[in-house]
């Protein structure tokens, strides 16, 4: 049976796209059947992040309008096996969403996939709305600062009273904490909410904690999903995030200052 | 290691531990506003009016809390009535607070704290 995930935040700018990107590669490359659609109506970005931009014919909003074929609009990742993106309109309106509209598209995916990633957008209007509606599971991405933890704060929220899990009075969607841009020596010295700060007011399962790191950047400038890119610690992150989700009982890493070499401390004084 | 101690300023707390005081704050306040019914400023203005009618009360003692449980919900209005004296002192003066005019105001201070 698929499962429908929603990669959400409230607020923007903490990295749900790249979580997107980088948690729906990690997925395919462990076997699963994964698709990753973009709910960032008008504001396309996904395939930008994902390096498919240049092959994007029909997108989301096509197919809802019956525009396209599904077939059509899906892009298969030319690197990973299993892996497929839905793009989403860059000239169209939130409004271009339905409930019936995406619950079609929904449905017809289940029955070929084994993971539906929702990329939501910003906020928590209509497109975060239809992006987190028909979810068994949410990661909530989050920054370690104070306005993106108190918008988790209001998406938990929102979560449990206007998903359709909600509505019917099922079983609730199963939240997961993502926390990212974590800086373990900024916590060392007092600057940033520690990620024991962040899980006691969020009460939520921690799933990962994914380091600052410049190789996010990096990847995104050419296109390429963070968990491709070999030996960089926030690929670890994601990869060791994509495990425990699957069921995997992995250690958290990269909480902690990197020990540095005599030679490492003794430069950077002198530097 | 005292005596060096004492001159040493007082360990100040963290921003980290600031900013996380104050989250747990201000989303214990949202969290308790969420969860109430959205008609409660109404509520709260027209019971005001009706009462004013009748007992000159002070805007700001009116307090309507929501508070959802597992099998029933409690709706509780707690209004603090002024002492009886001022209220004998205010009838032998004969601006008792019977009047139709000043219930009818729109009580402007409950509305801005709901």
């Amino acid at each position: 049976m698929a499962k429908v995930i929603v990669m959400t935040s409230g607020k923007g700018g903490v990295g749900k796209t790249t979580s997107s990107a980088a948690f729906a590669t990690g997925l395919a490359l462990r076997g699963f059947k994964t698709v990753v659609i973009d709910f960032d109506v008008g504001l396309r970005n996904l395939d930008l992040i994902m390096g498919c931009e240049r092959r994007v014919v029909f997108d989301f909003v096509n197919v809802i309008n019956g525009e396209a074929k599904l077939n059509q609009a899906l892009i298969k990742d030319k690197r990973v096996e299993n892996l497929y993106i839905l793009p989403t309109s860059q000239t169209r309106d939130k409004d271009a969403l339905t409930k019936e509209g995406v619950e079609k598209i929904l449905d017809e995916l289940r029955k070929d996939f084994d993971y539906i990633l929702c990329d939501s957008p910003a906020g928590i209007e209509k497109g975060a709305l239809m992006a987190l509606y028909f979810a068994d599971h949410a990661i909530i991405v989050t920054n370690p600062e104070v306005s993106s933890v108190r918008d988790s704060d209001r998406i938990l929220g929102v979560l449990a009273s206007k998903s359709r899990r909600a509505e019917l009075n099922q079983e609730p969607v199963q939240e997961h904490l993502l926390l990212t841009r974590y800086d373990p020596e900024r916590v060392e010295r007092g600057d940033m909410l520690k990620v024991d700060d962040v899980l006691e007011i969020l009460a939520i399962p921690l799933l990962g904690v994914v380091p600052e790191s410049t190789a996010v950047l990096r990847a995104s400038n050419i296109g390429m999903p963070v968990t491709l890119d070999e030996k960089s610690n926030a690929n670890q992150a994601y990869t060791d995030a994509v495990a425990r989700f699957l069921g995997d009982t992995v250690e958290h890493r990269f909480m902690k200052p990197e020990k540095k070499g005599f030679f490492e401390r003794f430069l950077r004084r002198t530097a | 290691m005292s005596i060096f101690n004492f001159f040493r300023p007082p360990p100040r707390k963290s921003v980290a531990e600031e900013a996380k005081e104050r989250l747990q704050i201000v989303l214990a306040h949202e969290r308790a506003a969420g969860s109430s019914p959205d008609y409660l400023p109404i509520l709260q203005r027209e019971l005001l009016a009706v009462i004013a009618k009748y007992v000159q009360i002070d805007e700001k003692k009116v307090e309507v809390s929501f508070e959802r449980g597992g099998d029933y919900s409690t709706l509780e209005v707690n209004i603090e009535l002024p002492p009886p004296s001022n209220d004998k002192a205010a009838r032998a003066r004969g601006t008792g607070p019977v009047t139709g005019g000043d219930a009818k105001k729109p009580p402007a201070a409950a509305a801005k704290r709901a």
